[in-house]
């Protein structure tokens, strides 16, 4: 098979804060090092793009030392968390910017989808827009032209073509981007996370259309996601980025589980102390430490599929070595900050016991876990057994992140969609009895 | 970095590109984006006006109203014993579309970040695209500009036009080529420090009295002999007097002080397109 991408030792660094009178003197710096046929003095120091720590040095390395190549007809799809740089690969793919260091090679046409609409001009009609859209992704006008009505039906808005777009309804905005891109002539395709935007059923054509130009055009699709059941479905390898690093390219399975089954001990794994925020409570019995696994697996993990297991565990120390017991409970959040659930120990037919002024750990066992994709907070607290004295109460103390493509379902499930994930029994009923 | 021979790649990212290095059939490529933004920036400048392209032709009138108000009849400047406002609007057409190209150019990467952000496509196609913009606009009033001519020249003022007229298209270029060339250099500074931006918000305007708008060169010379170089040495200068000779047969015209006008503007450009192109790469994440 012929490579068409060939990318060599790619590496991106970024400037972190902000930009202002510091930062001048430290360019004439750059200048003086390169007019002395130095090397970049603010390079040699730069860091992995680890964001949960504060770094000594504001250069960070957002891409570092990436190789990889692609083949023609390939489908590859590119995970990873937020910040593993995911986009920045994206942009230099899509020539928007330069890498600092390395080479890309690149055989045929390439288009990006970074953004749906990208140069729509609100007051210019449809008709003006997919010309306009076309011509800045790389058409030539004819070739819009010869596509114009295909792009129209595609996006289903035949009747608002000579409408100006900003009266346009965002459905019908995005469609009509993703129309025009999609029926770009080239050997390559670049797409960032643009789908999810767009109900459902635009989704599933606009996945399908995606698929058809891999499979029957034999042309080569990279795709960012992070709905596991589109890279699933799509993509045939895969590459995972962890801190701008490579850390994983093969086949989409292998690599997706690689990813799920991922050690991000850093936010899983907890431990507390008197400048934890968001912390109240006498302080009688505290919280030390609290970490997320999964069953059978003591790595730490914050990562869950639909329908997988989650062990909460948690470990209070009593400080008042008279007080026996302590009514505790966790609570569930949603980003957004509803409350789903407040899981009271007794609830459970279960006590937590002071030990004498021992540490004692214990665990929440939180079985086939039926929640939809995103991300959940989960609140640690403890008081009197008549809920009048707050012992220790850690709000939106450790999240956990529920992924699609689990045991339960391939179907990508939007966020907006739903919050638990029902599976009721289904049946005929025969109303002739 | 060792290349199999059998691979023949079309596009080669690298971290730093030839400087002089211009993209031509990358940017031949996209021409017609170019015509598109032209009439993307054509039209929506008069959607939801009543007047419409109409307004194209209220700015300058206007403003030689004024110019005729204040220092013709207030300020008594004479303007070479041609009529006031055909001698304003001379100047000030040019000059607009020179301080248009010259200050739409130098926020081009800062006005057009989303986009550049998100896509690729040769980066010269936008400032091309507001010199050409702008020359459609320069077309319009140069239009306002002929009728007035006639218009004066029906009442029997003394209006001879001759051979140096034939300049015109090389005026257009220089105006135009310096506009682009200088916004070019000020825009690769804007991307990171605004600093200059501010600078060419009042600067512009001032720079306007450094050249012969609303004077001749003539009083300017003898008025201010020891200053006057300040005036004739700004490259607009001889561009302004040479449309003046050439359609309106007054005026300091000289070969020199045209060739020197010139040859300032290619350096310019020249400059403005190193720049450009050391900028454009990586601009989208300073900006």
């Amino acid at each position: 098979m012929a490579k068409v991408i060939k990318v060599e030792n790619l590496s991106k660094a970024y400037q972190l804060g902000d930009f202002g009178t510091g930062t001048i003197s430290r360019d004439l710096e750059r200048f003086w090092a390169r007019m002395r046929g130095k090397e970049d003095p603010y390079l040699k120091i730069g860091e992995e793009n680890d964001r949960t720590c504060k770094g000594g040095s504001d250069v960070v390395w957002s891409l570092k030392g990436l190789d990889f190549d692609v083949e023609r007809g390939d489908a590859v799809g590119i995970i990873g968390r937020n910040g593993a740089g995911k986009s920045t690969l994206l942009k230099i793919l899509s020539r928007v910017t330069s890498p600092t260091l390395g080479t890309v090679r690149i055989k045929g046409r390439i288009a990006s989808l970074l953004e749906v609409g990208t140069g729509f001009h609100p007051e210019l009609t449809g008709r003006e827009n997919i010309f306009l859209n076309g011509a800045i992704l790389g058409m030539r006008k004819a070739e819009i032209k010869r596509k114009f009505e295909e792009i129209v039906n595609f996006a289903g808005v035949e009747r608002y073509v000579d409408t100006p777009v900003k009266r346009y309804s965002s459905g019908m905005y995005v469609r009509l981007a993703f129309a025009v891109a999609a029926h770009l002539e080239s050997e390559i395709l670049v797409v960032d996370e643009v789908l999810a935007v767009g109900d459902a059923d635009f989704q599933k054509k606009c996945l399908g259309k995606m698929g058809e130009v891999t499979k029957d055009e034999g042309r080569t699709i990279l795709f960012v996601s992070h709905n596991m059941a589109s890279i699933n479905q799509l993509c045939n390898t895969c590459l995972l980025l962890h801190n701008g690093k490579l850390e994983d390219m093969g086949e989409t399975r292998k690599v997706v589980d690689h990813y799920l089954m991922s050690d991000y001990a850093s936010t899983a794994h907890v431990v507390f102390d008197n400048d934890q925020k968001r912390r109240t409570g006498n302080q009688k019995v505290i919280f030390t430490k609290a970490w997320l696994n999964k069953p059978g697996d003591a790595n730490y993990t914050r990562v869950f599929s639909l329908g997988q297991s989650l062990h909460l565990s948690f470990s209070l120390q009593f400080n008042n070595p008279n007080l026996e017991t302590a009514r505790t409970s966790v609570e569930v959040k949603t980003a957004d900050g509803l409350r789903i659930a407040n899981m009271i120990d007794t609830d459970s037919g279960f006590e937590v016991r002071g030990g004498g002024g021992n540490l004692k750990t214990y665990q929440i066992i939180m079985e086939d876990l039926r929640l939809y994709p995103g991300t959940y907070y989960l609140s640690l607290y403890a008081g009197d057994t008549s809920s009048t004295e707050i012992y220790d109460y850690l709000e939106d103390c450790i999240s956990f992140e529920i992924i699609d493509g689990g045991i339960l379902t391939n179907r990508a499930l939007p966020r907006n969609a739903g919050l638990i994930y029902f599976t009721p029994t289904w049946e005929i009923k025969d109303e002739s009895k | 970095m060792s290349q199999q021979p059998e691979e023949d790649w079309d596009i080669e990212i690298v971290p730093k590109n030839n400087l002089l290095d211009l993209h031509i059939k990358d940017t031949w490529h996209y021409r017609d984006l170019l015509l598109l933004l032209v009439r993307r920036d054509f039209v929506s400048f008069y959607k939801q006006t009543i007047l419409g392209p109409v307004w194209f032709f209220i700015q300058p009138i206007i403003t030689i109203l004024i110019y005729n108000l204040v220092f013709s009849n207030l300020a008594g400047i004479k303007t070479d014993q041609i009529p006031a406002p055909l001698f304003y609007l001379a100047g000030t057409i040019i000059w607009n579309y020179f301080a248009d190209c010259l200050t739409k150019t130098s926020t081009v990467f800062k006005d057009n970040a989303a986009v550049m952000g998100k896509v690729y496509f040769p980066r010269l196609i936008l400032p091309l695209s507001i010199v050409m913009s702008n020359l459609v606009r320069f077309a319009v009033q140069f239009i306002l500009f002929l009728i007035l001519m006639g218009f004066y020249w029906g009442r029997g003022f003394n209006i001879s036009p001759n051979l140096a007229l034939l300049l015109f298209p090389l005026l257009i270029v220089i105006i135009a080529a310096l506009g682009l060339g200088l916004g070019m250099m000020i825009s690769a500074v804007t991307t990171k420090y605004r600093d200059l931006a501010f600078v060419v918000t009042f600067g512009v305007p001032l720079l306007m009295y450094t050249t012969t708008v609303i004077y001749p060169l003539s009083t300017a010379v003898t008025k201010y002999p020891a200053y006057s170089w300040i005036i004739k040495y700004n490259p607009v200068t001889a561009v302004i007097e040479t449309l003046r000779y050439g359609f309106l047969g007054k005026g300091s015209f000289s070969w020199g002080l045209l060739a020197y006008s010139c040859g300032i503007t290619i350096f310019i450009l020249l400059i403005g397109i190193v720049i450009f192109n050391k900028v454009e790469k990586t601009f989208v994440d300073t900006v």
